[in-house]
């Protein structure tokens, strides 16, 4: 669900084990759990920011509890997200608005629920669909789960790639948006970008060009790509192995969210290297893409596209493997304080990794650019 | 759940189509119409027959791509979601389910239950943007007050996700809901003020050469619509049509 829910909604788990047990279990109903009995772990464990804590400690902080057995669906693995106390606050607030009686419970709640859904109803509605509860009357279940991926595409400060005139925006680079995709501006940097930077760096980069006339196709580099290309999709049609498409890509998120996702450590990545390296060499021996070429072939796009993750998840982990600091999103559990919090290295790490493509991801050489601090101090953020 | 799906099957846009049928088992109640559409390609690849193709991109009910037409509606029985927010507890165990392209003239066959809207993009293209100036000098939007209602209206007209279910919907093939909420969701602000009256004779100039139907006023876009455009942005269209008309 959108972060914006964490602006009202509080998060809990139940304090004691055989509550969540009897919750899983269908024997208990979270609204029936006194609040005594409630854990607001974020609250407790940040005070000061409480449910509004950046969404990487708000996400390793739920994983926290649901390893420790206090998840409350299913399979173990979701938080409730609250909006009972919200939507008593905005009633009351409502009620107090409009001369009413603050004390009329049914009231209050009445026009609570009617500020929390002129504000989330459509967030609500998604959910109900989802999960076939109604979020207005008991709490949300949730768990943090794959997004986006942060990191992206090495450009210069006029946005173009190390292939001259490949411009790369938006998220798909690594500048702003793309290198920690923590904050809530999913369009920022696309819009950025596009209105304020392209303009004036592409039409910098064509003026040199503007004589230039159609660039032969007759060239060995056009051959020498033309024929990669077609040689992988030839390979991915006369392939007929024995696995779907969605098979590998399926294994290979499962390697990713078990070893190079909210937790890491040393063991894990390079295990998750090795298990990649592999996957990657079944695949292409074993995957099987029905169709032809010439039509419209999902399968085909798909194959293409689950053969980049295949190297790209391999660098994934050799760059996690690289960073013994904890940073962000990405936390190395061999770095963490006595709190469990994510520990910084700035001297040995106050770096942007980019990496060198060289064939093999195992074999990408690292570029390091200094991060340069002028204006401000680098200093901890604290949510205690 | 056991579940027999009668599904639309086409090569291509030249090919003719027709019907086939395939059971479906142990299918859960909790998946979405789409993870069951993947759960069948599955099994059909593993028997040799090409997967269904359907258009699919988000699945989180914003991005519009998710189209089929599901026992004779656009995005199934469900109101107010589109296809990929429809869940199989709609469905009884036993049911047999009928899959249909989006039907239109306008819309075109790509294969099996992939359409062609693009000429959605076209009709945008002709007129649904406005234009600014962002060399530097660009005015802060707050600066420019805009009464709660209108920015309501518009934004509710601006939740349409151009999906195209107004279309497959209507007996007209008719693109007016899409078209008028795209017009009314600058109709209303003073930002796409000053340049309404191209906007409008453009974009409804664009839908009459796309081939889109004529509205008769039958609102059974306004039922389908996964996002609950109203029929009002219709009238609000005709509206700013007749008046750029004149003016224009």
């Amino acid at each position: 669900m959108s972060e914006s829910l964490r602006n009202d909604g509080r998060i809990w788990v139940p304090k004691k084990l055989e509550d969540a047990k009897a919750i899983r279990e269908g024997n208990l109903k979270p609204t029936d759990l006194a609040e005594e009995d409630r854990d607001y772990y974020l609250e407790r464990r940040y005070p000061a920011f409480g449910n509004l804590v950046p969404r990487d400690v708000a996400s390793r902080a739920a994983k926290e509890r649901c390893d420790a057995g206090f998840g409350v669906n299913r399979t173990g693995e979701a938080v409730y997200l609250d909006f009972a106390a919200a939507v008593i606050r905005y009633g009351k607030e409502q009620a107090h608005i409009k001369g009413l009686n603050e004390e009329d419970e049914v009231l209050v709640k009445n026009l609570g629920q009617e500020v929390v859904r002129s504000k989330y109803g459509n967030l609500f509605q998604m959910y109900e669909k989802i999960v076939d509860q109604n979020p207005y009357e008991t709490p949300m279940m949730i768990y943090p789960a794959v997004h986006y991926t942060m990191g992206g595409v090495w450009v210069d400060y006029n946005l173009m790639t190390s292939i001259p005139g490949c411009f790369a925006i938006g998220e798909a680079n690594f500048s702003d948006h793309g290198a920690n995709r923590l904050g809530a501006s999913a369009l920022m940097q696309g819009l950025a970008d596009g209105y304020f930077v392209l303009p004036y760096t592409m039409g910098d980069y064509l003026s040199d060009d503007i004589r230039t006339g159609t660039i032969p196709i007759d060239s060995s580099e056009f051959e020498a790509a033309e024929k990669d290309v077609k040689d992988q999709l030839d390979a991915f049609i006369n392939n007929k192995g024995i696995h779907s498409v969605d098979y590998y890509h399926r294994k290979l998120g499962k390697i990713m969210w078990d070893k190079c996702g909210m937790s890491r450590n040393e063991k894990g990545l390079k295990d998750a290297m090795l298990e990649i390296k592999a996957l990657r060499e079944d695949f292409y021996k074993n995957v099987n893409v029905p169709g032809s070429q010439n039509e419209f072939n999902e399968q085909l796009a798909k194959a293409g596209r689950v053969a980049d993750f295949l190297e790209l998840g391999e660098l994934f982990a050799k760059d996690a493997l690289e960073r013994t600091e904890s940073c962000g999103g990405h936390f190395r559990e061999e770095s963490q304080t006595p709190e469990g919090e994510a520990l910084r290295d700035d001297e040995n790490f106050t770096f942007v990794s980019a990496w060198e493509y060289n064939g093999e991801p195992a074999d990408a050489v690292l570029r390091k650019e200094e991060l340069k601090y002028e204006e401000i101090e680098v200093k901890t953020r604290s949510y205690k | 759940m056991n579940l027999t799906l009668k599904i639309w099957r086409q090569a291509n846009a030249a090919a003719k189509g027709n019907m086939e049928t395939y059971p479906i088992s142990d299918v859960s109640p909790d998946m979405s119409f789409l993870e069951m559409m993947d759960v069948l390609n599955e099994e059909l690849m593993v028997k040799g027959i090409d997967p269904v193709a359907f258009d699919h991109d988000c699945r989180e009910g914003i991005c519009g791509m998710c189209s089929m037409f599901i026992n004779g509606e656009a995005h199934g029985p469900d109101r107010l979601v589109t296809t990929c927010q429809l869940h199989m507890r709609k469905f009884n165990d036993g049911d047999t389910i009928t899959i249909e392209p989006f039907r239109a003239n306008a819309f075109p066959v790509i294969k099996d239950l992939t359409v062609d809207r693009s000429a959605f993009d076209r009709i945008q293209q002709a007129g649904g943007f406005v234009s600014v100036n962002t060399s530097g000098n660009t005015q802060d939007a707050n600066s420019i007050p805009i009464d709660k209602h209108d920015a309501d209206k518009a934004f509710d007209a601006a939740t349409c996700i151009g999906c195209g279910a107004c279309v497959a919907s209507c007996k007209n093939a008719s693109a007016m809901l899409f078209v008028s909420a795209k017009v009314s969701q600058y109709a209303l602000l003073p930002q796409g003020k000053i340049e309404a009256t191209d906007r409008v004779l453009n974009m409804v100039k664009q839908m009459d050469d796309e081939g889109f139907g004529n509205c008769t006023n039958t609102g059974a876009c306004e039922v389908e619509c996964p996002k609950g455009i109203s029929l009002e942005n219709i009238a609000r269209m005709n509206r700013e049509y007749y008046s750029a008309s004149i003016e224009g």
